[in-house]
């Protein structure tokens, strides 16, 4: 979880990795979460940030978190067996 | 303050595939106004000798191949005419005959900061294997100097493989086919003998360091490159901080207590696993990054070079990029003519003292 609390996250959205040098673009919801991830909140706190910061339905916010989480895992961000907390 | 300090700097070729001189250059003069800059060229076109903001003087010495008798004969001219403190050659094929004249260079004052002859050759790539046995990740490699070595290669080390010349270049080959154009690529442009190496994919990063020559580490940059050339060199880069990278970095100082600068050349795997594919004993071309970022190691080097206290190397900032650009400089028929003629171009009117 290391590489994910040291990720650099500016306002627009742009994230570097200063472990590997790699840089992403993330939307608003990914960055919300990235956010959240980073401050150790398990699901439900995640889905309590989500609908605090977005109008969206209950069904759609359990997918984005598992989006979220795939991607990290493929880019090695954070470890292959790694869950969000319930 | 200090006292003003003159460094000679070699390297000035300047092109699509730099040499590392205008960085350490851009280095010492990175907001510095106390550093007098001697330009040392092979050559009366290398690019750096018309850089007239960045090379106060500028002579031609003469190529290693020319044995060392000419190069101290010259040095001790260039001396005499701006009185440099430091010399940091910067090219491989140099190093040996600047390794050898550094005691000469000492007692008359002029001093460098550079690896032993041993630790030139340890990390030279025909014996990079030798590192493995002081607990550093080598890939397998061997050393040919007959093309048919080639046929059996696939026995001890499996295709893909990289063929490498002895000081530069390298192609990655996937058959005995690739692999012999390859040989006969190296040995027309580098010579004897040929390297060929296990090919190890991964991510490709490289650290620019300096050693103290007692096993500690001076300071280290460590970075991605960003975009690569069809040459295979960094046209873009940025800073960042591995950890696994840093402790190799300190590995390869304490095993080989290497003295000066050096650019270490890693491929870091799927597994999280190092492979140091080359080291390179000098400053690389990149190296004006670690100015940029905030740990000028050149001008470290200059500082331990000249006997002086070395100013505190503040830690680098990560995420620090660099850009290169290629500039079209317009100089005068002038200088390229007293280049061509009296092999020198002497802008700051002899001795700076």
């Amino acid at each position: 979880m290391q590489r994910l609390r040291d990720l650099a996250i500016s306002d627009t959205g742009f994230v570097f990795d200063p472990f590997s040098g790699a840089t992403y673009t993330v939307n608003g919801t990914a960055q919300c979460l990235l956010d959240g991830l980073k401050r150790g909140l398990d699901r439900d706190g995640l889905v309590a940030l989500l609908r605090e910061r977005f109008e969206c339905s209950d069904e759609d916010l359990p997918r984005d978190i598992d989006d979220l989480v795939q991607s990290l895992r493929m880019f090695g961000l954070v470890p292959g067996g790694f869950e969000v907390g319930r | 303050m200090s006292a003003p300090l003159t460094v000679a700097v070699t390297g000035l070729n300047a092109t699509d595939n730099p040499g590392p001189g205008v960085g350490v250059i851009r280095s010492l003069r990175h907001c510095r106004d106390d550093v007098r800059v001697v330009g040392l060229a092979y050559d009366a076109l290398e690019p750096g000798v018309y850089a007239d903001g960045l090379v106060s003087d500028v002579f031609l010495i003469p190529y290693p191949s020319q044995g060392i008798d000419p190069l101290r004969d010259r040095l001790s001219y260039i001396r005499e005419r701006t009185g440099f403190d430091v010399i940091i050659p910067t090219l491989d094929a140099e190093l040996p005959g600047f390794v050898e004249l550094a005691p000469e260079l000492a007692a008359q004052g002029v001093g460098t900061l550079l690896p032993t002859r041993e630790q030139l050759d340890l990390r030279c790539k025909a014996k990079l294997a030798a590192l493995g046995d002081k607990g550093l990740p080598v890939p397998a490699s061997r050393v040919l100097t007959d093309v048919t070595q080639l046929y059996a290669i696939h026995e001890v080390i499996p295709f893909p493989i990289v063929v490498k010349g002895p000081y530069y270049g390298a192609r990655v080959a996937h058959t005995l086919e690739e692999a012999v154009a390859a040989f006969y690529k190296m040995v027309g442009e580098w010579g004897y003998p040929v390297i060929v190496q296990q090919f190890v994919a991964g991510q490709e990063l490289c650290v620019c360091a300096v050693g103290d020559g007692e096993g500690g580490l001076v300071g280290a940059v460590q970075m991605r490159k960003t975009v690569i050339t069809d040459k295979g060199k960094g046209w873009a880069g940025v800073a960042i901080r591995d950890p696994g990278l840093s402790q190799l970095t300190a590995t390869f100082m304490s095993a080989t207590r290497w003295r000066g600068p050096c650019e270490l050349e890693v491929i870091r795997d799927a597994d999280g696993g190092y492979h140091v594919l080359e080291v390179n004993p000098r400053f690389p071309a990149w190296c004006f990054l670690s100015a940029g970022a905030g740990m000028n190691l050149p001008y470290a080097v200059a500082e331990l070079a000249a006997g002086r206290e070395l100013s505190p190397l503040h830690d680098y900032r990560v995420g620090t990029m660099f850009v290169r650009i290629a500039l079209d400089q317009i100089s005068d028929m002038d200088a390229f003519s007293r280049m061509s003629t009296a092999g020198e171009v002497v802008r700051s009117h002899g001795v700076a003292r």
